[in-house]
C-alpha cells in the first residue's frame, strides 16, 4: 500500500474543482500551475520508489485485490505520468501568453486539469473498467478543449472527433463485458492469471482485436487515424500541444499493457502479425502524408501518425529490447512533439497563419524561433545526441535481432522520410524572404513567454540524450518487468495459490 | 431470456448503425446514443441472465439460490452516466454547428479546405 499512487489523480482533480469556484485569471493561473507542478514533483518521487522499491499498489477503502479498486504504478506507468506532467507543466506555461481571454474565461484550466486526471489515471489503473472511465474523463475534457474558442473548423472537426469515440467507446465497453462473461473478472493482474490457467482456444484472440480497435483509435494507428491531422489542427495552439504529445500515447500505453499482461495467448497473430502490420503501414502512411502538407499543424500532425508506428513496432516485436525500445521513444516522444506542436503554435501567434508558403522568412525575423524549432526537429528525427536517436536504435536494433530486415530497413527509410518532412518546414517557413505579416514582435514580452517552455522542453530533451545510458537501464528494466508480468501479479494479488483458482 | 435480449441486442445496434449511416445530423447523433444503450444491454448479459434473482445477499448473509452478478449493473450505470454527459455534449455540439455551417447534412460537413 502507497498513498502517493493516487496523488497524480487527486491533485489535478481538486485543483480542477477549486478553479472552477473564481472566476479571477490570475488566480487560476497561479492555482494550476501549482497543481502541475505538485503532479511533477509526486511523479518523480513515484517514479524514483518504484525504481527502489519494486511496483507500488494502492488498494481503495483498503479493499485487497481483485475486489478492490487497485492503482498500480509500475517503471512504465511511473515514468509515463512524470514525463506528462513536464509536458503539461510546458503546454501551461505556453497557454498563459498564447490563449485568448474569451478561452481562459471559458474553462481552459479546469479542462486542462481534468484532462490530466484522465491521461494519470490511464496510466495508473490497474483495472480494466477504470481504464475506460479515465479514458472517458480523458476525452470528456478533450472535447472541451478542442471545441474551446467555437471557430467554424473547430465545432466542425470536433463534432467528428466525438462522435467517432462515442461508437468506439461502446467497443471498449463490449471488450470489458467479454472479458468479464470469459473470466469473471476486472482486475487486470487477476486477469493475467486467469488467462494463463486457461486455454481460451482462440476466443480471447478475438476481444484482443475488440481492444485494438479501441487503443488503435485513440493511438491514430492506420486505418483509424483519419480523424487526428483535422481534429489537430483545428484546436487551439496549447491543447494541441498537449494532444499531440500525451493523448495519442495513452492509446499506446493501453496496448502496451494490455499486448503485454493480457493478450499474450498467440503472439504470433496478435503481435507478429497483426501489430507488426499495422506499425508498417502507420508508419508508411503516416510519413506519406506528412511530406506532402502545406500546412505546419496539419504536417506535424501526420508525422505523429508515423511516429506511434515506431512505438507500435516495438510492442510487436515482442522482445525485451523492442518493449524497451518503445518505452523510450514514448517518453521521447512526451517531450519532443510537445515542443514541436508548440513551435507551430508560435509561428501561427506570429504569422497570423498555419500555411506554410505563407509565413517564410521566420528564422530573419524570429530568429530564437527558428533555433528552437530545428532543435526539436533533429530530436524528433533522431540526431544524436537528441533524445530520439537512442529509442529510434533500440527499435532498429531489436527489429535486426528477431531477423526482419524488412522491418529495420522501413524503419530506417520512414526516419528519412521524417528528415524530408521537417526539413520542408524549416526551408518553407523560416529559410527565405520574408513573407506575409508579422504580429508579434520579437522582443515582445510575449513571444518571450512563448520561447521558454519549448527552450525548457528542449533542455529536457538534450538531458535525456546525456543521460541515455541511465535512461536506457530504466527502460530495460520496465521492459522486462512489463514482459514477465511476475513483479506486476505479485504486487497486486500478493502471495497468492494459484490452485485456489480451481481452474 | 437469453434469446429474448440478444435479438433485442441485435435489433438495437441494428437501429443504431442505420441511424449511424444516415446523412443527417440528428439521427446520426441518436444512433451513436442508441448504440450505446445496445451494449449496455450486451454488457447487462455479461453476468449471466437469471430471471427474478435478487443482485443481493439474503437477509441472513447466505447466498439465494438463483443470484444475479451485481457487477455488470454497477458497470452499466457507469457507463449510463457517461453516455447521458456525452449525449448531452453531442447535441450541444450539433446544434452550434448546425447554427455556423446552417446545414444538418453529414456530406456537407467534410472540409479539407485551408481557412
Amino acid at each position: 500500500m502507497n498513498n502517493l499512487v493516487v496523488a497524480p489523480i487527486v491533485v489535478p482533480l481538486a485543483a480542477g474543482a477549486i478553479l472552477m469556484l473564481t472566476r479571477r485569471l490570475a488566480l487560476q493561473r497561479l492555482i494550476s500551475l501549482v497543481s502541475v507542478a505538485l503532479v511533477l514533483a509526486v511523479a518523480l518521487q513515484l517514479a524514483a520508489q518504484v525504481w527502489t522499491e519494486g511496483v507500488q499498489v494502492l488498494y481503495a477503502a483498503n479493499l485487497a485485490a481483485p475486489f478492490g479498486i487497485t492503482l498500480v504504478a509500475d517503471l512504465t506507468s511511473a515514468a509515463f505520468v512524470a514525463f506528462t506532467a513536464m509536458a503539461a507543466l510546458a503546454v501551461l506555461l505556453f497557454a498563459f501568453p498564447s490563449l485568448t481571454r474569451a478561452q481562459e474565461e471559458h474553462y481552459f484550466y479546469p479542462g486542462f486539469q481534468y484532462l490530466l486526471v484522465g491521461v494519470n489515471g490511464s496510466f495508473l489503473t490497474g483495472d480494466i473498467f477504470n481504464l475506460f472511465v479515465f479514458f472517458e474523463l480523458m476525452l470528456m475534457s478533450s472535447y472541451l478543449l478542442a471545441a474551446l474558442g467555437g471557430r467554424r473548423r473547430q465545432l466542425r472537426e470536433t463534432l467528428k472527433y466525438v462522435l467517432i469515440n462515442s461508437v468506439v467507446s461502446g467497443f471498449f465497453l463490449l471488450g470489458v463485458g467479454a472479458l468479464y462473461r470469459t473470466y469473471g473478472t476486472l482486475n487486470m493482474a487477476d486477469l493475467a492469471v486467469r488467462i494463463s490457467l486457461s486455454d481460451s482456444g482462440g476466443w480471447l484472440t478475438v476481444i484482443a482485436c475488440m481492444f485494438l480497435v479501441v487503443f488503435g483509435l485513440k493511438a491514430a494507428v492506420v486505418p483509424l487515424h483519419v480523424w487526428l491531422p483535422e481534429t489537430y489542427t483545428a484546436a487551439p495552439a496549447a491543447a494541441v500541444a498537449f494532444f499531440a504529445g500525451v493523448l495519442s500515447k495513452v492509446g499506446i500505453y493501453a496496448i502496451l499493457r494490455t499486448y503485454t499482461l493480457l493478450f499474450v495467448e498467440d503472439p504470433a497473430f496478435t503481435h507478429h502479425g497483426l501489430l507488426l502490420w499495422l506499425a508498417l503501414a502507420t508508419m508508411i502512411i503516416g510519413i506519406v502524408g506528412a511530406v506532402g502538407q502545406a500546412d505546419f499543424k496539419r504536417l506535424l500532425a501526420y508525422d505523429i501518425v508515423s511516429q506511434i508506428g515506431y512505438m507500435l513496432l516495438g510492442i510487436a516485436l515482442y522482445t525485451p529490447l523492442g518493449i524497451a525500445g518503445t518505452v523510450l521513444f514514448v517518453v521521447h516522444q512526451m517531450v519532443v512533439k510537445t515542443a514541436l506542436f508548440l513551435c507551430a503554435g508560435a509561428a501561427e501567434r506570429v504569422a497570423g497563419t498555419t500555411h506554410l508558403l505563407r509565413m517564410g522568412g521566420l528564422l530573419t525575423t524570429h530568429g530564437p524561433l527558428g533555433v528552437t524549432y530545428l532543435v526539436a526537429a533533429l530530436a524528433l528525427v533522431g540526431v544524436p545526441p537528441l533524445s530520439g536517436f537512442f529509442g529510434k536504435i533500440a527499435l532498429v536494433q531489436a527489429a535486426l535481432e528477431s531477423e526482419r530486415f524488412a522491418t529495420a530497413a522501413v524503419a530506417i527509410v520512414v526516419s528519412l522520410g521524417t528528415l524530408y518532412a521537417v526539413i520542408k518546414v524549416f526551408r518553407l517557413a523560416f529559410w527565405g524572404e520574408v513573407l506575409g505579416d508579422r504580429l508579434v514582435n520579437k522582443h515582445s514580452h510575449e513571444f518571450r513567454a512563448m520561447l521558454i517552455p519549448i527552450a525548457g522542453l528542449l533542455v529536457v530533451s538534450v538531458a535525456m540524450g546525456l543521460g541515455a545510458q541511465q535512461l536506457h537501464f530504466y527502460a530495460a528494466a520496465a521492459a522486462d518487468q512489463l514482459l514477465s508480468g511476475q513483479a506486476y501479479i505479485r504486487a497486486v494479488l500478493g502471495e497468492f495459490d494459484p490452485s485456489s483458482y480451481g481452474l | 431470456m437469453e434469446i429474448l435480449l440478444s435479438i433485442t441486442i441485435g435489433v438495437v445496434v441494428g437501429s443504431a448503425v442505420y441511424l449511424l449511416l444516415t446523412r443527417e445530423l440528428l439521427r446520426v447523433i441518436v444512433g451513436s446514443v442508441l448504440l450505446g444503450y445496445g451494449i449496455n444491454i450486451a454488457l447487462f448479459m455479461s453476468g449471466g441472465v437469471a430471471p427474478g434473482a435478487p443482485p443481493i445477499l439474503a437477509e441472513d448473509g447466505s447466498m439465494p439460490a438463483p443470484v444475479m452478478d451485481p457487477i455488470p449493473q454497477a458497470l452499466i450505470l457507469t457507463a449510463i452516466v457517461i453516455s447521458l454527459g456525452v449525449f448531452a455534449l453531442l447535441l450541444a455540439l450539433g446544434y452550434r454547428t448546425f447554427e455556423d455551417h446552417a446545414t444538418t447534412d453529414v456530406a456537407s460537413l467534410t472540409g479539407v479546405e485551408h481557412e
